[in-house]
């Protein structure tokens, strides 16, 4: 068993030798991969602050990996074609600036958030997973249906977004922001459970009651953490845009919250590294088992059942020894 | 100055009504015992008083009209449960627990340490991993750092060990002379009750039927309320 300090600071480790050996063996396309890897952890590492930290089954996070996806397209679409975007009698120029991008994704995510969690936390267990899931279906429907940016088709961003002092289309810079805004998150993520905040979110989960008798408030507990969870996953649909360059309807669609939820899971459910090991594992599985057959989701399947049966801490659980998820 | 005060309090389980007319007054620095035999509404009024059920009747702390407030708000004005059964949050730590709690006051982590020796040496370990006595010290001390004006203890030292209990009563008997804490005390051992509490009230059938100085306490009513 390795300690699970010892192990995160492996996994970073690995994360970023990886893209650095495909600099040198000149396989770019890993780098891609690694990017992905590193944002779907960044959605994850937000979902798990509200599902690991918070005990709260969102099957509609992909709403706030949409919302972050369509502020960078919306505001890309606006720059590249010189066109305002007419807001409510206001006319705002777009934006190619990452870090405008990146401001206005988690401000639009987080009041969606914060709309979402004050209708869905009125409600626990399986009304609360299905509050989450009608209300992604919502904006999945709306965004099919909202042809100015697409419909259907969604919308292509013909240039990566800028940051100031760096050239985002050289795939390993655009890996490095990514993956400083992973570890930043990661940071805030384990300064935040270990918090008074973080500790009462915790407690939250296992018994509000309890919670309220110390004179806390466990809804309004559990709604900030769906607010942060929700800002930081559409930060990760933001990135998520650029790296691809494209939006569509699909990054609301419910699969997408399945997904993130699986990436948890298979990391390990309140763990602070179980996001990033569970994006890592999902993308390598995609690209190695996605080449050999196109029904790769099945194995994806199977290896989650192990999990699930036989290493209820995930990976993390499983190496480190440690089936209780406690951050 | 009375700090609580309860009148005339009704409250039902459902279609099933649990307490009648309890009545009782707490001030400052007080120490009440409340009394009863099993099922007669000791932990139900505790739970009205705390908001974690619905009631009727005066329910004042502090100047405030409890019915208006929910459960956490009535925690923030200043009232401290140690519940029946313990309940720490147990995948938290020793200090974690602590620190959940924890709001501006005299109480601290070191104070909690000093009143509660043992639970000072197991600050990292896991709360589930604390025997039943430790949990027990775990909960109140948790209490103890919300900084409440009034702490009420729900059986603190049931099914535990006779050195635990005499350790907590010891801890309670601290409190009451180095604090100003009121204190609302349930158990079931007189003999400890009439050590440190100033009053008792009895309850019978939901209802408040004797309220008096615990020295005023006579075997008659002992053996005809208590069943001792």
């Amino acid at each position: 068993m390795i300690s699970e300090r010892y192990l995160n600071a492996l996994v970073l480790l690995a994360f970023l030798a990886i893209p650095v050996w495909a600099i040198l063996a000149d396989e770019p396309f890993t780098i891609t991969l690694a990017t992905r890897a590193a944002i779907l952890a960044l959605a994850a590492v937000g979902l798990n602050i509200a599902l690991g930290i918070g005990g709260l089954v969102s099957l509609g996070h992909a709403v706030f990996f949409g919302i972050g996806g369509y502020a960078m397209g919306i505001l890309a679409f606006h720059a590249q074609t010189y066109t305002p975007l007419e807001l409510g009698g206001l006319s705002l120029a777009g934006t190619k600036s990452m870090p405008v991008v990146w401001v206005v994704a988690m401000i639009t995510s987080a009041l969606a958030a914060l709309g979402i969690g004050v209708l869905s936390l009125r409600t626990t267990g399986v009304y609360f997973i299905m509050i989450t899931l009608a209300f992604g279906q919502m904006f999945f429907y709306f965004a099919i249906s909202w042809s100015a940016y697409g419909g259907e088709d969604g919308l292509s961003i013909y240039v990566r977004n800028e940051f100031p002092g760096i050239n985002t289309l050289v795939p390993i810079q655009f890996f490095g922001v990514c993956f400083v805004i992973l570890c930043i998150a990661l940071y805030l993520n384990a300064r935040l459970a270990a918090s008074p905040f973080g500790l009462a979110l915790n407690a939250s989960r296992q018994v509000p009651a309890r919670v309220e008798a110390v004179g806390l408030n466990p809804t309004r507990i559990k709604l900030l953490a769906f607010v942060i969870s929700g800002a930081l996953t559409g930060l990760a649909g933001a990135l998520f845009a650029d790296l691809n360059r494209f939006v569509s309807p699909t990054m609301f669609s419910w699969q997408l919250s399945g997904e993130l939820i699986v990436l948890v899971i298979l990391g390990g459910v309140g763990r602070l590294m179980g996001p990033v090991v569970g994006a890592a594992l999902f993308v390598v599985l995609e690209h190695w088992l996605g080449g050999l057959t196109e029904f790769w989701h099945i194995f994806l399947g199977a290896i989650l059942l192990v999990i699930v049966l036989f290493a209820r801490g995930g990976v993390v659980g499983l190496l480190t020894g440690k089936e209780g998820a406690h951050v | 100055m009375t700090l609580l005060r309860v009148a005339h309090l009704k409250a039902s389980y459902g279609a099933s009504q649990a307490l009648f007319d309890v009545s009782l007054d707490l001030s400052a620095g007080e120490v009440v015992a409340l009394m009863g035999r099993n099922g007669m509404g000791k932990s139900t009024t505790i739970k009205c008083i705390c908001r974690m059920m619905p009631s009727e009747g005066q329910l004042v702390f502090s100047g405030h009209d409890l019915h208006q407030l929910p459960s956490h708000r009535v925690a923030r004005l200043g009232i401290g449960l140690v519940p029946e059964g313990r309940r720490c949050f147990t995948n938290l730590s020793v200090a974690e627990n602590l620190l959940a709690a924890a709001r501006p006051g005299d109480w601290t982590q070191r104070n909690i340490e000093d009143l509660f020796p043992r639970l000072g040496e197991r600050f990292d370990q896991q709360a589930a991993s604390l025997s039943g006595g430790e949990q027990q010290m775990l909960a109140i001390g948790r209490a103890l750092m919300t900084n409440p004006r009034l702490l009420i203890l729900d059986e603190a030292t049931e099914g535990l060990a006779p050195l635990i209990r005499s350790e907590i009563w010891e801890a309670i008997r601290r409190l009451k002379e180095q604090s100003d804490m009121a204190i609302l005390l349930i158990d079931k051992s007189l003999y400890e009750l009439s050590q440190i509490a100033d009053r008792a009230v009895i309850l019978e059938r939901g209802a408040t039927v004797w309220s008096d100085q615990i020295s005023s306490l006579t075997p008659e009513i002992s053996e005809r309320f208590l069943g001792v």
